[in-house]
């Protein structure tokens, strides 16, 4: 069996920077701002009002539906106004203004806990009440991922602490600080899929998380940890079932065709660290770094703090001109301060003036194969991109597996003559969703 | 605090930073040895082809993106080295003004009508010596010796010849050692033929300084080993086998490998990333395919020399190879076609 998917790409780590600082608390900003879409699906449903005082992880929204988490108060204070707020995207979405009590202890109130004794149903609806949702950035909820279909079953439950987005160290420092949570958040999620193994994926930049998790696993537990090679996008899940377990998910398909669930190591401590206190997410591990910041470091940071806040907090200069959400490979780039951190947010990425060095100059696509040797997934985007220019999208789906793109960005990361090929490949996604969603008569737009 | 306007970008946000004009320049620079060795060893009427063909093709991309209200893309590099190909596949003597007209077929027919860089099917600079090959089949039959005395001074009077007349033929051209093969059966020396001291067109005659810019060139990652591997391997063994049958007739091997444009053809010809298929699978093919063509035109083809139609024949048969040959996307389980 081979240790790796095929192909991929490295671009520098830039780890080195914050994978030796601790996980520190960060400061309580005096206004939060708490978007209700932080997460794939139904925004959660308001249940306070203007006014009200609310304590540190009270539930603040509730679910709305299956496809839906609460959202817990991330702070002791009082509902300023319920209104729209800006989110990365650039939209407005309804949110919470909540003004946080000064100097307050911020003790944390807890609900009813749920034990790992529970039935896999209670568990599944313990997750969902904790609000929990995939934090390696993806934020689709984790207790829809962890639902096993009818008439499949689960073999292999994958704990994701691979990190391969550069800079990005939380998972590292959640794998080195949180052992023990993540051990406990194993229980519960073997009682509820039924997994019978249990293997933890680290990329070798990582060895003292693997070997203090490999040291710390509990007596009788079916857990494995392996190391694999560093290379983007290892921490994809299909690329890492085929890293550790050496299948392919069927195109189209999940990874509970192959028996397989994964679930990332930080939602892993935090499933862990909750439940057996009833408790929901009021923050999560950040990495702030890159050349913009002075104070780069690892930071456990209340969802809705203002990004315009951790940007003063951490001392970022005056002419910082590119921000991202997220590592630098998948993340977003921010267009507005005023949005604040949500649940997927993994990392936030600063830039100076002087540190952009780019070309934005575009050459014509020479076919040099740069990016057919760095698709882990053997699509040519070379001919993808010709293609989608000569806006042929059904081609694409039809004859060259488009929707099998996941949007890593190694295509676009290699391409001499930089094409935002990914790019082109997200629009030609989205318009063939769109065409398929349009009535027959509109069709032809 | 925080005055500036943010920058906003799609991911990713960083890149390899290799750019295609970067890649340009390398290829030209792992040219250059090749360049100083037909000057060295063809004198200055060498260096007068060689120049001509490189103005010729700049000149001729500068002139049409001006013409077709494009912005110029001669920075791109690639016009430079369609020149000094075009100029390193001619006789040392061709006329100037014969080779100025190749550069402006090569760039304008070869690439431009196209649609320019990326879209060419053909490698430009074969084009345009296919073009003069046509146009003057004796100019571009007429060799020069190598390391003629005072080859740095005297300009031959048949590269000066006045356009479309009919030029002399030089006191001082020798055969090449394909032709003297083709058509005299004498074998030249393999161990002149890999050190260059032999006639030829300007750039083909030392192997070994090509295969030195092809080494440097595989070191960066800016060129394909396989379809140079593929093409040499294909010719040798076919050649081997031939020669085994019977050694009167065939050549040996190794005159393959080293004689003609076979050198200059595999490493800096055929790997022109633009003409050739973009899978390692495909590659293979399309070098085999060339190789075959080599020796097929080279042992039973009426012209001594075969590696130029080969490589264009290879380029038009891409698109074919691209199409048929693609790697099996992940979590499917056969290639679909």
């Amino acid at each position: 069996m081979k240790d790796s998917f095929k192909h991929g790409v490295h671009p520098p780590e830039n780890k080195e920077e914050t994978n030796k600082l601790p996980i520190r608390q960060f400061s309580f900003a005096p206004l939060i701002i708490l978007p209700m879409q932080q997460h794939i699906g139904a925004p959660s449903k308001i249940i306070v009002r203007e006014g009200q005082e609310v304590a540190r992880g009270q539930v603040l929204a509730a679910a709305d539906g299956y496809m839906s988490v609460p959202m817990h108060s991330p702070v002791s204070g009082t509902i300023r106004k319920i209104s729209k707020v800006p989110v990365i995207s650039g939209q407005m979405t309804e949110g919470i203004f909540l003004e946080s009590f000064h100097s307050s202890g911020q003790e944390v109130s807890e609900g009813s806990p749920i034990s790992v004794d529970a039935s896999p149903e209670q568990i599944l609806k313990g997750i969902q009440d904790a609000g929990i949702v995939g934090l390696g950035g993806a934020a689709f909820p984790t207790h829809v991922k962890l639902k096993i279909p009818d008439g499949k079953s689960c073999e292999f439950l994958v704990i994701n602490g691979i990190e391969c987005e550069p800079y990005l160290t939380t998972d590292h420092r959640v794998m080195l600080e949180q052992a023990d949570d993540i051990f406990m958040g194993i229980r519960y999620l073997l009682k509820c899929t039924g997994a019978k193994e249990v293997i933890i994926g680290i990329e070798a930049n990582k060895q003292d998380a693997a070997d203090l998790l490999t040291q710390k696993i509990p007596a009788g537990m079916p857990v494995t940890v392996k190391v694999v090679p560093v290379k983007y996008p290892q921490g994809a899940e299909k690329m890492l079932i085929t890293s550790l377990l050496g299948k392919e998910v069927p195109s189209g398909g999940l990874p509970i065709d192959v028996h397989a669930v994964v679930v990332n190591v930080a939602t892993t401590a935090e499933i862990g660290r909750l439940l057996p206190h009833g408790q929901g997410i009021q923050e999560r591990v950040i990495t702030i770094s890159g050349p913009g910041v002075k104070k780069k470091g690892n930071y456990l940071i209340p969802i809705g703090t203002p990004l315009r806040y951790v940007l003063e907090q951490v001392g970022a200069a005056d002419n910082i001109s590119e921000v991202y959400m997220g590592g630098p490979m998948m993340g977003v780039a921010v267009s507005n301060l005023d949005i604040s951190i949500t649940k997927g947010t993994s990392g936030i990425i600063v830039f100076g003036e002087q540190d952009i060095n780019k070309t934005d100059k575009i050459f014509p696509c020479i076919k040099c194969g740069a990016c057919v040797g760095a698709c882990p997934i053997s699509l040519n985007p070379s001919k993808l991109g010709i293609l989608a220019k000569a806006e042929a999208y059904e081609t694409m789906a039809d004859d060259f597996h488009l929707m099998d793109c996941f949007e890593c960005g190694s295509c676009s990361f290699v391409c001499p003559s930089n094409i935002p090929l990914v790019q082109y490949f997200r629009l030609s996604k989205s318009i063939l969703r769109k065409r398929k969603t349009a009535k027959p008569a509109a069709v032809n737009v | 605090m925080f005055s500036k306007t943010l920058h906003i970008s799609t991911s990713p946000h960083i890149r390899k930073g290799v750019s295609t004009d970067t890649i340009m320049q390398n290829v030209v620079w792992a040219m250059m040895p090749v360049l100083i060795f037909a000057v060295f060893s063809f004198g200055i009427n060498a260096l007068l082809v060689i120049v001509t063909a490189v103005v010729s093709s700049v000149l001729t991309e500068h002139v049409l993106c001006k013409w077709s209200n494009k912005e110029s893309t001669i920075s791109d590099w690639s016009a430079v080295i369609t020149g000094i190909l075009l100029g390193l596949t001619l006789p040392p003597i061709f006329p100037l003004w014969m080779t100025f007209l190749g550069g402006v077929f090569s760039v304008a027919i070869g690439k431009f009508v196209f649609g320019g860089l990326g879209y060419n099917l053909f490698n430009p600079a074969l084009v345009g010596r296919a073009f003069l090959q046509a146009a003057f089949p004796v100019a571009i039959t007429t060799w020069q010796s190598a390391f003629l005395e005072g080859r740095f001074f005297s300009i031959s009077s048949s590269v000066l010849a006045f356009p479309f007349a009919e030029p002399k033929v030089d006191s001082i051209s020798g055969a090449t050692p394909l032709s003297a093969f083709k058509f005299d059966h004498v074998m030249t020396d393999s161990s002149d033929l890999a050190l260059g001291l032999i006639s030829g067109s300007t750039g083909e005659t030392s192997a070994v300084i090509i295969i030195l810019g092809g080494i440097y060139l595989i070191a960066r990652k800016m060129m394909n080993w396989r379809i140079p591997v593929s093409i040499l391997s294909t010719v040798f063994v076919l050649s081997g086998i031939l020669y085994l049958i019977d050694d009167t007739i065939y050549p040996s091997p190794l005159f393959m490998l080293f004689s003609g444009g076979l050198m200059l053809g595999a490493v800096f010809m055929a790997t022109d990333m633009v003409g050739s298929p973009i899978t390692p699978l495909g590659v293979v093919i399309y070098g085999f395919f060339i190789g075959l063509l080599v020796v097929v035109i080279r042992v039973w083809g009426g012209l001594p020399e075969g590696v130029m139609y080969a490589i264009l024949l290879g380029n038009a048969l891409t698109p074919q190879i691209d199409n048929f040959i693609r790697p099996r996307v992940y979590g499917t389980k056969k290639t679909k076609s």
